[in-house]
């Protein structure tokens, strides 16, 4: 605790307004323990910074341009200690259940970013889980993924779950096929079966989870075990439950 | 509603309506021609009460010939038609009934004694087809204006409805709060700027809540209204925000319902050019075709960015005020093309009447 408190940090600043930055500036200048290395606009940027400047602490907005605060968040994982502002309050709930640091509602006035920062230092150096677990663990039931963030190196993509063709296991990490391309991103695939929407996305194997509207068919393989065919052209196995959870499916849709 | 106790309600009168009608029919008989008072009686009252039963067929020409929409020929020719073929039945019906009644004692030969008087039975039944379909018009006028009533209220409930929701979202909590929170960060790189940007804002809220209490302004005042919007956004946005205007002279003086477009230039901007990085501009046009004012709300907007729920929300006011305070003549079109997205208003152009 001492130790950290003696520390310097390392700070980005994220927001799409310039005065907002501004503001979250001026309330660290008298803290000369913390050094603003970066100031980024969106989201891409901010994920580009983290990988570069590896912050201890990192002031996000959650409404920018093309990635959200949460966005930013799963696909940096544990490299940094996140305090959310922002003018919405609605989206506390959530900011902690992501394990954020701390919630700052704009206007934002010393006192609270100083409590903040106490809170930031007190949680450094603990062990932190893993965030994209958590962001599917604080998706309301009945809500599913619009889209999925991965990042490679510092570009990140958004693949719109209409255009993922599958996701496959790979050790720590999930291969998603989209459009002809594989994007790795380390993340279980129960946690991405369970970021999407069941009635379009079916678990067919261990390892497995398909886009419904890709079966083009379905061909017997082996013994036990079936084979399905997609209109992309890759063929996937299929084990003896998902066949029948891939049945179920398709016979609902008729 | 309720089809039942509906009909039920219109049967009512025929507990009752068989005894002025017998007793004047028996008195028709007597008076007239050689038949007893028991002879009278005793076809009069069961004629009646079987024949009022015919009546009801008024009910269906009432209804097949409105009062307000059909011509006197028509009227007259329909109504009397009907009338003879009532007359008619109540004849034969009177005729039948004698027949039967002959055959009890006392009353022997009363078949013959009617022959001579079906001629007032015909005219009596005709009469009281007459009444009949006089009694089903009140009926159906006091229905009609109970259904425009209730219409009239439906309207005005959801017209006070969409004013009070348009009222509630017509300062955007977030709004503020970011405003603050710029002016706080003004406050020691730029004082003036950040003391202009108080008086923009207390100017703003000052209009809204004077224009709150209007149900209906000029044009030209809600374009003023949404100039200093714009203006305290541009603060925040700075040079991601644009905005472009096209308002016809014509048009500036066309009434419409208070903050009509406020939701929507607001939807502009945090649903497009927010989420833009490059950012955008807010386009507004309007112009006067005819007797309809039309006006386009028009902004920059990411394509690949997922659809937002909360500006569905403000389209939705917009639609329903429109819907409860012009119906039909009003509509509002919303389209999304490429990287714009677009909102279509077309309402009836009124004009303030000089005093």
């Amino acid at each position: 605790m001492n130790k950290n408190a003696k520390r310097n940090l390392r700070a980005i600043i994220v927001d799409d307004e310039e005065l907002a930055r501004s503001i979250v500036r001026e309330l660290l200048r008298p803290h000369s323990e913390i050094q603003v290395v970066a100031e980024c606009v969106n989201g891409f940027e901010a994920v580009k910074a983290v990988a570069e400047y590896k912050p201890d602490l990192l002031f996000l907005d959650v409404q920018m341009p093309k990635l959200t605060g949460f966005d930013v968040l799963e696909l940096i994982g544990r490299e940094a200690a996140v305090i959310f502002v922002t003018a919405y309050d609605e989206f506390a709930m959530k900011a902690f259940e992501v394990h954020a640091v701390d919630y700052l509602l704009k206007p934002v006035g010393r006192e609270r970013l100083e409590a903040a920062l106490e809170r930031a230092k007190a949680r450094l150096g603990e062990k932190r889980p893993e965030p994209t677990e958590l962001s599917a663990a604080a998706r309301p039931p009945g809500e599913y993924a619009e889209r999925i963030v991965v990042k490679d190196g510092t570009k990140v993509t958004l693949i719109p779950v209409e255009k993922l063709d599958y996701a496959e296991a790979q050790d720590d990490y999930v291969a998603l096929a989209s459009e002809g391309k594989k994007h790795l991103k380390q993340q279980t695939i129960a946690s991405v079966e369970a970021s999407l929407d069941p009635k379009l996305f079916v678990r067919i194997h261990r390892s497995y989870v398909v886009n419904l509207e890709r079966v083009a068919r379905i061909e017997p393989y082996g013994k036990d075990s079936k084979l399905a065919i997609l209109s992309t052209g890759a063929r996937l196995p299929v084990s003896r439950t998902g066949y029948a959870r891939l049945k179920e499916l398709l016979d609902e849709r008729g | 509603m309720e089809p039942l106790a509906k009909q039920s309600q219109d049967f009512k009168i025929y507990r009752y309506a068989w005894l002025p009608l017998a007793a004047a029919v028996t008195y028709l008989l007597k008076t007239s021609g050689n038949l007893s008072w028991l002879d009278a009686a005793a076809l009069g009252v069961p004629l009646c009460v079987i024949g009022q039963f015919e009546l009801v067929a008024a009910k269906y020409t009432c209804k097949f010939a409105p009062l307000q929409r059909t011509t006197v020929w028509r009227l007259a020719a329909t109504h009397v038609v009907a009338a003879q073929v009532i007359g008619l039945i109540w004849v034969v019906l009177a005729k039948v009934l004698a027949n039967i009644l002959a055959q009890q004692t006392g009353l022997h030969g009363l078949d013959q004694r009617l022959a001579a008087q079906t001629g007032i039975v015909y005219i009596a039944a005709n009469f009281f087809y007459y009444l009949a379909a006089a009694y089903y018009y009140v009926l159906l006028a006091q229905a009609a204006s109970h259904q425009a009533e209730a219409r009239a209220m439906e309207t005005s409930i959801l017209a006070r409805d969409a004013e009070l929701k348009a009222l509630k979202a017509q300062i955007n909590p977030h709004f503020l709060f970011n405003s603050l929170n710029s002016i706080s960060a003004l406050t020691s790189i730029d004082a003036a700027r950040a003391r202009e940007m108080c008086l923009l804002l207390a100017d703003f809220l000052r209009m809204t809540l004077r224009l709150g209490e209007k149900a209906q302004i000029p044009l030209s005042q809600e374009i003023e209204l949404l100039e200093k919007f714009l203006a305290i956004e541009k603060v925040r946005f700075g040079a991601r925000l644009t905005m472009e205007m096209a308002i016809e002279e014509q048009a500036r003086r066309c009434l419409v319902p208070t903050l009509l477009l406020q939701p929507l230039v607001e939807n502009a901007v945090t649903h497009g050019i927010a989420k833009l990085t490059e950012g955008g501009t807010v386009r507004l046009a309007a112009t006067n075709h005819g007797s309809q004012l039309a006006i386009t709300v028009e902004n920059s907007m990411d394509p690949d960015a997922p659809a937002d729920r909360k500006g569905g929300m403000g389209l939705r006011n917009v639609r329903e005020r429109l819907e409860a305070r012009y119906g039909k003549e009003a509509s509002v079109r919303a389209t999304a093309e490429e990287d714009t997205f677009r909102v279509n208003l077309s309402l009836p152009a009124e004009y303030e009447e000089k005093a």
